[in-house]
């Protein structure tokens, strides 16, 4: 009884194994050609006669996806392409898959912080837009990897700090107490916090916290990003600082004020203040009109100015046919007057030195954030850091009882382990 | 070659089989095989993972997780912490709770039973993201459930964002030790890259507030399985209970219980299963915060492969998940199996080898009889 039925099992097993590996040898035949264009920058792969391009975008919402669907359009019907511009859910997730297919889309947003991952996966096309030396020094310096720029700037970000107008002048303070220094920000923030009300309310993590890392000349890790520096003098000096100020009281994280981020905590007026980047302008509009606040640029450090930079560029990817109609799309794209619509239409800033006259004109009250793109630092740009710094930022939200000497070693035994291969 | 000849059926066999085979090729042995693959490669996630430049790394992926110490190999430690908490609080008091609604709804005495059926059984209809998405509201700082506890003057924690384990919070309030400064002996040995105090921090609020998300959605669906194998049990040995003198609990204890020894078995199976591969409400919730205490091997597995573009580790960490389940499940059918029945089938099977040795033994002796 038994041993036919096995013998019938086994079979089955065999057959489905032959199908596996015939299937599979299919699947594997196709992609032993195609690798050209591996961050070979001379010769851009160019589609015959009018080239279809397929865009992914993160979008933050309706009004960007229409903005890049008109620009593009525009554009499309200038040159005689075409372009399809897809809004992703999950970004990562989906490049990945587009990557792993062998079919990404042409052309895409990619975070400052993932450049390094993905050219050093040959999936990038290496390309400068049109009069580079334009863009912000910190942002070229972003998108570096490896010794070479893998794309352009888009657009950017920057860290400043923001004041509740009711709640800094219920405390009698005036323009004159702006903090320029971390000491006056930790003295205002102290007379800022009472009952529920908290002076500064930061959100977790190295993305805030790096501002003062920055402000106190340190990073963490060192210029060509090959070693960690978590133990530096600067980046401990800068962790002891805010953790001083969490135990004194003024300074909260989000999550302790029963906020998802800085923003939440202070349209709920549970922070009054805050630091966070250009974005807080639309949440504030859209969910909290009613909080009056100014923005004014990050205090400096004792190394001077410091705050953080993000930054999305236009990545056009390795596989793609028709890299030399991307890049003159992204030449269309980070024009300064395609810039400034941009940031008309969806609240960015131009990356482009020479569109932030206009922008500075259009937008005054923007000037904290923009005067950033001067002194910021992007974010950490190395190859197989990610769960490196999620164990940083895991790490970094117990801050307020945390042993930060203990904290930062292993940081940078772990980032020691990845870096060095 | 006629109709009924038995050469001929098989050929008809392999006919009706084969869509399913190539079905199954396709979509469950073929992506296995090359998930397999990918675990033991050095992929990055560009092209096929076939092709000429991924080379075969043998072993690397799960060395890096489970033998080396480093990031990786703690943060898997860290999932199976947390999943193991998981699971020892959810399987049971998802079977308890389902069994219990089981054997009030199978009263037939009960008024609105289809009713109290539907509502039971609804969440499990309901997407778990929709749930999820529910749950974040009620469990915020200042959601219901906080201000439920207010009624009682309990000022509830802030849950999603706490990290605080069960066993740190009640060793600190019996005054066992103190949570922001633990003991030298639980902080200072380490074992597989965490220190016992990490070891031995329970689940912490926010994957608590998960588990009775998790417990409150799956009750349903295995209260119907226990309804289905509660209505095989027959009236008359109930009754037949009843004129023992058995009362309520003795015959739920006694009668109703083992007779549903084999629903309990699928349940505790399905749910054991089921909790070690939990996904969706890491994701969905929490992704893996505060302070990784609700990451889990089946969310560390995407993150490895989607953000981290680690996909043989990825790859790995699901085999090594695998892995871990098929020996626990087998470990709790062992240690679940009918006693009674194994005992038996163990006496029959000694019994067998006795009879088989005393044959050979007179074989034996007759050889020899004839030799001589």
């Amino acid at each position: 009884m038994s041993t036919p039925h096995r013998r019938r099992l086994t079979t089955l097993v065999a057959f489905g194994l032959t199908t596996t590996f015939a299937l599979a040898a299919c699947g594997g035949g196709d992609s032993f050609e195609e690798e050209g264009g591996d961050g070979d920058a001379s010769a851009p792969a160019s589609a015959e006669g009018p080239a279809s391009l397929v865009m992914l975008i993160g979008s933050s919402g309706e009004a960007e996806t229409a903005a890049v669907e008109e620009a593009t359009a525009a554009w499309a019907e200038e040159t005689g392409n075409e372009v399809e511009v897809r809004p992703a859910t999950d970004l990562g997730q989906e490049l990945a898959q587009g990557f792993a297919g062998g079919n990404p889309p042409d052309i895409f947003y990619l975070d400052a912080s993932q450049v390094a991952e993905q050219a050093s996966q040959g999936n990038l096309y290496a390309y400068e837009a049109e009069d580079n030396d334009d863009f912000f020094p910190a942002l070229q310096e972003a998108f570096t990897y490896d010794g070479q720029q893998w794309c352009a700037p888009k657009d950017f970000s920057t860290l400043a700090l923001q004041i509740n107008t009711a709640a800094w002048e219920e405390a009698g303070l005036t323009d004159e107490d702006i903090p320029t220094t971390y000491e006056e920000l930790a003295t205002v923030a102290e007379t800022l916090t009472e009952g529920d009300q908290v002076g500064l309310v930061l959100g977790p993590g190295i993305d805030r916290l790096g501002a003062f890392v920055v402000g106190n000349g340190g990073w963490w890790l060192n210029d060509d990003a090959t070693e960690p520096t978590g133990t530096s003098e600067e980046v401990i000096t800068a962790l002891e600082y805010v953790k001083e100020n969490m135990a004194a009281g003024s300074f909260a994280y989000a999550a302790d004020v029963d906020a998802g981020w800085g923003g939440e905590a202070f349209g709920t007026q549970r922070a009054a203040m805050t630091i966070e980047g250009n974005w807080i302008r639309g949440a504030m509009t859209n969910d909290y009109p009613d909080v009056d606040y100014t923005v004014a640029e990050l205090p400096e450090g004792p190394a001077g100015p410091g705050t953080l930079l993000f930054s999305n560029c236009w990545g056009i990817a390795a596989e793609s046919e028709a890299q030399a109609q991307a890049v003159e799309l992204v030449n269309y794209l980070t024009a300064p007057e395609q810039q400034l619509a941009f940031a008309e239409a969806f609240g960015v800033m131009p990356s482009r030195q020479s569109a932030t006259e206009d922008y500075t004109s259009a937008f005054p009250d923007d000037a904290p954030f923009i005067a950033g793109g001067e002194y910021g630092h992007g974010p950490i740009n190395a190859p197989d850091m990610v769960q490196v710094v999620a164990d940083l930022n895991a790490q970094l939200e117990g801050l307020r009882d945390a042993n930060v000497q203990q904290v930062m070693e292993s940081f940078d035994t772990n980032a020691s382990a990845v870096l060095g291969q | 070659v006629k109709a009924g000849d038995p050469q001929r059926q098989q050929g008809a066999g392999w006919l009706f089989v084969a869509p399913a085979i190539v079905i199954i090729g396709l979509f469950v042995i073929l992506p296995i095989g090359m998930a397999l693959w990918v675990s033991l490669s050095d992929w990055g996630g560009r092209g096929s993972p076939f092709s000429s430049d991924v080379n075969f790394v043998g072993t690397d992926n799960y060395s890096a997780l489970l033998v080396e110490p480093g990031l990786a190999r703690q943060d898997l430690m860290i999932s199976f912490r947390n999943t193991f908490y998981y699971v020892i609080g959810v399987v049971p008091l998802q079977t308890i709770l389902a069994l219990s609604l089981a054997v009030l709804l199978n009263n037939k005495f009960l008024k609105g039973r289809t009713f109290f059926r539907t509502a039971f059984y609804f969440p499990s209809v309901v997407s778990s993201v929709a749930i999820s998405l529910l749950f974040l509201f009620l469990f915020a700082g200042g959601g219901a459930i906080n201000s439920v506890l207010g009624w009682f003057g309990i000022n509830g924690p802030n849950w999603f964002a706490d990290a605080r384990g069960l066993i740190h919070i009640l060793g600190d309030a019996v005054g066992l030790w103190s949570i922001s400064d633990p003991p030298s002996w639980m902080t200072e040995p380490s074992v597989m890259g965490l220190s016992l105090w990490q070891w031995f921090a329970g689940p912490s609020v926010a994957l608590m507030a998960i588990m009775m998300q998790v417990i409150w959605t799956t009750a349903g669906t295995f209260m119907l399985m226990f309804l289905a194998a509660l209505q095989d049990l027959p009236i008359e040995v109930e009754e037949a209970a009843m004129v023992d003198g058995a009362n309520k609990w003795q015959r739920f204890m006694n009668v109703t219980v083992p007779h549903l020894r084999p629903a309990i078995l699928l349940v505790l199976t399905l749910g054991f299963i089921g909790t070690w591969q939990v996904f969706d409400q890491m994701y969905v919730m929490t992704q893996g915060g505060p302070a990784k205490t609700t990451l889990t091997p089946a969310y560390l597995s995407y993150q490895a492969a989607f953000d981290s573009f680690d996909w043989g580790e990825g790859a790995a960490i699901a085999f090594i998940l695998f892995a871990l389940i098929f020996v626990l499940t087998t470990a709790q059918r062992w240690l679940l199996r009918d006693k009674d029945a194994s005992a038996q089938s163990r006496a029959e099977r000694r019994q067998r080898r006795r009879h088989r040795q005393r044959t050979r033994i007179t074989e034996a002796d007759q050889r020899k009889a004839q030799t001589s």
